[in-house]
């Protein structure tokens, strides 16, 4: 029996895919930006151990590395209403994204700022900077710098674990091809198709990461 | 007048003494070259004037006022006295212009056009003003060292340490580093500098000190203490380096 292609439902549905997209790059680009700046604040209390503040990153990080992204995802959005904060799917899915990336961010970012020679730091405090201007003009750049692609990764890794979010409603891309698929029955045109548009994803969202690094974190004139 | 008075200073790292009750004072104007062997505290002396290190016992006073060792009494101690390290230590994403205006501009919040012109006097007078836009990557070592020096000078400080600063460089670019210390000294810098260069530190020197086990062992000038040394440690240690 042999089974007769078509790509008519992926056609005819293309505006739900493409929301899918758009929603899972959303999804990606606010939780690395919220995460990265999170795991800056976090990598700095750790790196210089700062009270309270290193010990409250410390749990954090424990808590979101030793557990699947998808109980994380149930917790916020069907544990917490029991709490009295009731989130719809979108919102517990930025926000999962969110704690997410902050945590691998924070031990990534830490890596960085202890690559930084002590010598540096030690030439911006001999030139009267206080440690705080030390970190935003000479320990900052430089350490993003080096563990930049390292970041990158771990967005992609998380860009694509996001795919979980479907499963409490958040219209990204898997849930729309889901969705395609329970109205069509067309199952391998249209995971085909999500999969090579994940592989897209992944490819441009690498190479814009490379750029925004360029751009805004090496930033050389030559 | 004198700009830093030390007097009987005291410093361990743990149950190591390291230094065991150091005296000496600074002129303004003053050239202080030290020497001494590996491990004999020069550079933790260095590192107490400029506040990287705090201290124990003794009385350290830099223009007038007495280093306390409290956290907001460093930044007015650092204005004043700059230093240069063995390893260049420049910030590697900025440019050799930005280097030197950094701080400048964010500690004495200097104002844009103003710490551009002063960078470029300051790259002028270590003879690199062409390499304003150059990475420290894209220059050599003796040209980092100098941006360095440049660096620190912006700041204007009332005094420069120097610890080793030629010691990492290879031997033909030591001498373009020197040159830029001791046009410095002619114009009337004060400086204290930690060096293996006997040369310099006899030619440019005004005053040697050579350390021995945490303790100023000797002090005077430097020809006599080349010449006469009167104790056996630097009589020794002068033959070894020489
Ligand atoms: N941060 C430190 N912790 C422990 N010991 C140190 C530290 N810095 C220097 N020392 C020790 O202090 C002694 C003097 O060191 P240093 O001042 O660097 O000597 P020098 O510059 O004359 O070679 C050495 O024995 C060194 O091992
Ligand atoms: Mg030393």
């Amino acid at each position: 029996m042999a089974y007769q292609f078509s790509f008519e439902a992926i056609a005819s549905n293309w505006e739900l895919l493409a929301r899918g997209v758009a929603l899972t790059v959303v999804l990606t680009a606010i939780g690395s930006f919220v995460g990265i700046i999170i795991g800056t604040v976090g990598a700095v209390s750790r790196a210089w151990t700062l009270p309270l503040l290193s010990q409250v990153f410390t749990v954090y990080i424990e808590c979101v590395r030793n557990t699947p992204f998808l109980v994380q995802l149930y917790f916020i959005f069907f544990g917490l209403p029991a709490l009295g904060v009731k989130l719809n799917g979108w919102e517990a899915s930025v926000l999962t994204m969110v704690i997410n990336l902050g945590a691998y961010s924070t031990e990534i970012i830490r890596a960085g700022v202890m690559s930084i020679p002590k010598g540096l730091l030690e030439a911006a405090e001999s030139l009267a900077m206080n440690r705080w201007q030390a970190l935003r003009y000479v320990v900052l750049r430089p350490a993003l710098k080096n563990v930049w692609p390292a970041l990158c990764s771990q967005i992609v890794i998380v860009m694509l674990g996001s795919s979980v979010c479907s499963q409490i409603a958040a219209q990204e891309l898997t849930y729309a091809a889901n969705l395609i698929q329970t109205q069509t029955f067309r199952a391998f045109e249209i995971y085909l198709t999500s999969t090579l548009l994940y592989l897209m994803l992944a490819v441009l969202v690498r190479k814009c990461l490379n750029q925004i690094g360029m751009r805004f974190i090496e930033r050389r004139k030559a | 007048m004198q700009l830093i008075c030390v007097d009987e200073l005291h410093k361990s790292f743990g149950d190591l003494e390291v230094l065991k009750g150091v005296s000496f004072s600074v002129k303004e104007g003053e050239v202080v070259a030290i020497i001494g062997r590996s491990g004999s505290g020069k550079s933790t002396l260095l590192r107490v004037l400029n506040g990287l290190e705090s201290f124990g016992d003794g009385i350290v006073n830099i223009d007038g006022k007495r280093v306390s060792g409290l956290k907001a009494d460093l930044i007015p101690l650092r204005l004043k006295v700059g230093m240069v390290f063995q390893q260049f230590n420049l910030f590697p994403h900025l440019t050799a212009g930005e280097n030197v205006m950094l701080a400048p501009k964010v500690v004495k919040k200097e104002s844009r056009e103003h710490v551009t012109e002063l960078a470029m006097e300051m790259l002028e007078r270590v003879g690199l003003a062409d390499k304003f836009n150059a990475y420290p990557d894209q220059l050599s070592g003796g040209q980092q060292q100098r941006v360095a020096i440049a660096r620190a000078l912006a700041m204007r400080p009332k005094v420069l340490l120097c610890d080793e600063i030629t010691s990492a460089l290879d031997p033909e670019l030591v001498d373009e580093v020197l040159e830029v210390v001791q046009r410095l000294a002619a114009d009337g810098m004060t400086l204290i500098m930690v060096t293996h260069e006997m040369r310099f530190a006899r030619e440019v020197g005004d005053t040697l000190i050579f350390m021995h086990q945490g303790k100023v062992h000797e002090m005077g000038a430097p020809e006599e203490l080349f010449t006469r040394p009167q104790t056996p440690e630097l009589a020794s240690f002068v033959k070894s380096v020489l």
